[in-house]
């Protein structure tokens, strides 16, 4: 096999080729780099706004979650009755659960006065909620009425909360016209639908939306055995529980909320169309590339062919020179949309990373790019005619 | 000269001619732009022998070497190379013939982008069984055979006429042809490397039983041939010994 190999080796026509001439290689290198820098730079965005939807969604302690049918999104929550959840605890597996209350509230800027829509997580001070568990003792305070727990990575309009409260200062503001105090400081993060995050106790949230029907909760986190099936739970939960409730695992949770903004906004469109425009520059680029270089070289081929070398060999060469455009074009790309996206994460805090799965769509659009490019260029070749050149 | 040894010849290769030509004629263009340019060919090549072609330009004389060489369709007559009937002969059957004939041209047609070495090497990758290194040790063997031994990794650019024309002689030969054709090979050297070269040509040649059939203008290699042909408006005239 390996003998075969070696005995049908010959002269590596296609990256000479590439090679002796440096001038329109490091075009068509450069060309393929912007494509794919291009590519990297829109997919990284829309995935990083997508990913910032989830912020929360990704915290939480639960393998699985109820929610309300009629919810859309982390926007808009709808309710539903807390009994479906304690239905669920019927299952052996089901190991334990959190009743979420979860409503975008007006919070006041203590220093500016002006208020602001937040997300406000209401849940019982002793049950785990999120999976880090620095959550549980900070949370001990919230058994106190009127008592949040503020985000201090939300956005600045919210007023200097942390920094004041660092100082030692109270911190007092005032959700729905009730006043409340912060009593701690938590980390999770912006995301789309929330610019700020605060955390209190069922009874605060409660009084804060007297509204709320009684026995009515938003998000409802199943944790199970460890080593139980997931999937196998949630067909079961669907079927033991009524219509009024969906059960979604972590996973679909995420996705549900992914999903809405995929849909129902036009980023994933702006963002596809963008690396869409960055694929046809790069066809262009590779194609007038190749193009040029199959016609300089047509009395080389036309010569090949009269010395009795198949037309398939030649078309191969093409291939080849495009396959090794495709990855020397590509490394550059990789190497630049690394830097890029610690950029933009240090610019924006918008959790941009370079994840396998983008990197190999980039590859594989670069791929596509140059095999068609050469595909085209090879027409050309066709009209190599070896009759001509004597 | 081990590696250049003469050849394997398939049983029987010796008793047919190499080229065997009766009543060729061809056209180009259609219609009212039609114009013959060869009538009625009849022409033999035995093997080993050198025949030059001349005659003044335009009476078909490549016309003929491209015919002769499997690069264009027969349209009428018998050409045979090898015992191989040409007329009606598809792609790949000429493709395959082509690779026993070895071609030099009036401009040298080396790859720009490939050393001597290997634009010879490109020629010896066209046979069959050899190892890369093997193919790699024919190719420095025919340039050392032609003088080059100095140039191996030379690009085309960096030498002479009259060298890149031996390379395109090491190049056709290190396919092993027994049919060597040659479109006015010394038509862009100087006299004396055009006398050279066409000398090696037919020594080379000789070495390796190929017959060889060469278009010229060039007067003063007339006396290389074992054979003159003289052509003129598409007919070949009567060989002048």
């Amino acid at each position: 096999m390996i003998g075969r190999f070696l005995r049908g080796r010959g002269i590596p026509l296609a990256s000479l080729m590439l090679v002796r001439q440096p001038v329109r290689l490091a075009v068509a290198l450069a060309g393929i780099s912007f494509a794919g820098i291009l590519m990297f730079m829109q997919l990284g965005f829309r995935d990083g706004l997508f990913d910032a939807s989830v912020t929360v969604h990704r915290l939480f302690d639960a393998d699985i979650v109820l929610i309300s049918p009629r919810s859309t999104s982390s926007v808009s929550m709808a309710g539903f009755p807390r009994r479906r959840l304690v239905q669920a605890m019927a299952l052996p597996e089901v190991e334990g659960i959190t009743p979420v209350h979860w409503n975008l509230l007006l919070w006041r800027n203590p220093k500016t006065r002006g208020t602001r829509s937040i997300l406000a997580l209401g849940f019982e001070p002793g049950d785990p909620l999120f999976v880090d568990p620095t959550l549980a003792p900070k949370a001990q305070v919230l058994t106190q009425k009127g008592r949040v727990l503020f985000d201090e990575k939300s956005r600045p309009e919210f007023g200097p909360v942390a920094e004041w409260f660092r100082q030692g200062r109270t911190v007092e503001s005032e959700i729905s016209g009730q006043r409340v105090r912060v009593a701690g400081l938590i980390e999770l993060g912006t995301s789309f639908g929330a610019d700020g995050n605060l955390l209190t106790s069922s009874e605060t949230f409660l009084d804060l939306l007297p509204n709320t029907p009684p026995g009515s909760i938003e998000v409802g986190l199943v944790r199970l055995q460890p080593g139980s099936d997931a999937d196998a739970v949630v067909k079961r939960l669907n079927a033991l529980l009524p219509e009024d409730v969906t059960v979604l695992t972590k996973q679909g949770f995420i996705d549900f909320e992914q999903n809405y903004w995929r849909t129902s906004t036009s980023i994933g469109f702006i963002f596809t169309l963008g690396a869409a425009m960055g694929f046809v520059v790069g066809c262009v680029i590779v194609y007038q590339v190749l193009y040029s270089d199959v016609s300089d070289h047509l009395p080389e081929y036309a010569t090949l062919m009269a010395m009795g070398y198949q037309l398939r060999t030649l078309l191969g060469v093409v291939v080849r020179e495009g396959l090794l455009l495709a990855l020397f074009g590509y490394l550059p790309a990789y190497a630049a949309g690394q830097g890029l996206y610690l950029l933009v994460r240090n610019a924006t805090a918008l959790p941009v990373a370079m994840d396998f799965s983008r990197a190999m769509t980039v590859f594989t659009m670069i791929l596509v790019m140059c095999m068609a490019s050469a595909g085209l260029a090879m027409r050309r070749l066709v009209d190599a005619d070896p009759a001509e050149i004597f | 000269m081990t590696v250049l040894s003469h050849p394997a010849r398939q049983p029987g290769a010796d008793l047919v001619s190499t080229v065997s030509i009766e009543n060729l004629s061809h056209w180009y263009g259609r219609g009212s732009t039609r114009r013959q340019v060869l009538q009625s060919v009849d022409l033999e090549i035995a093997a080993g022998e050198v025949v030059l072609l001349t005659g003044p330009s335009g009476c078909g004389k490549t016309t003929l070497l491209t015919l002769i060489g499997a690069l264009r369709q027969v349209q009428q007559g018998d050409v045979r190379v090898f015992g191989q009937q040409l007329k009606g002969a598809g792609r790949g059957q000429r493709q395959q013939l082509r690779r026993r004939i070895g071609m030099i041209f009036q401009g040298h047609n080396l790859l720009r982008c490939l050393t001597a070495e290997q634009n010879v090497q490109m020629g010896a990758d066209l046979l069959a069984g050899f190892s890369y290194r093997g193919r790699r040790d024919q190719a420095r063997e025919w340039l050392r055979a032609v003088g080059l031994e100095d140039h191996l990794s030379k690009l085309p650019q960096d030498l002479s006429g009259g060298q890149k024309q031996r390379v395109a002689i090491a190049r056709a030969l290190a396919a092993r042809p027994q049919l060597l054709l040659a479109d006015e090979p010394t038509a862009a050297l100087d006299s004396g490397t055009g006398r050279e070269v066409v000398e090696l040509l037919k020594r080379l040649a000789r070495e390796q039983s190929c017959s060889v059939l060469m278009v010229t203008h060039d007067p003063r290699i007339l006396d290389v041939a074992d054979r003159l042909v003289k052509m003129e408006d598409g007919r070949l005239l009567q060989a002048i010994e």
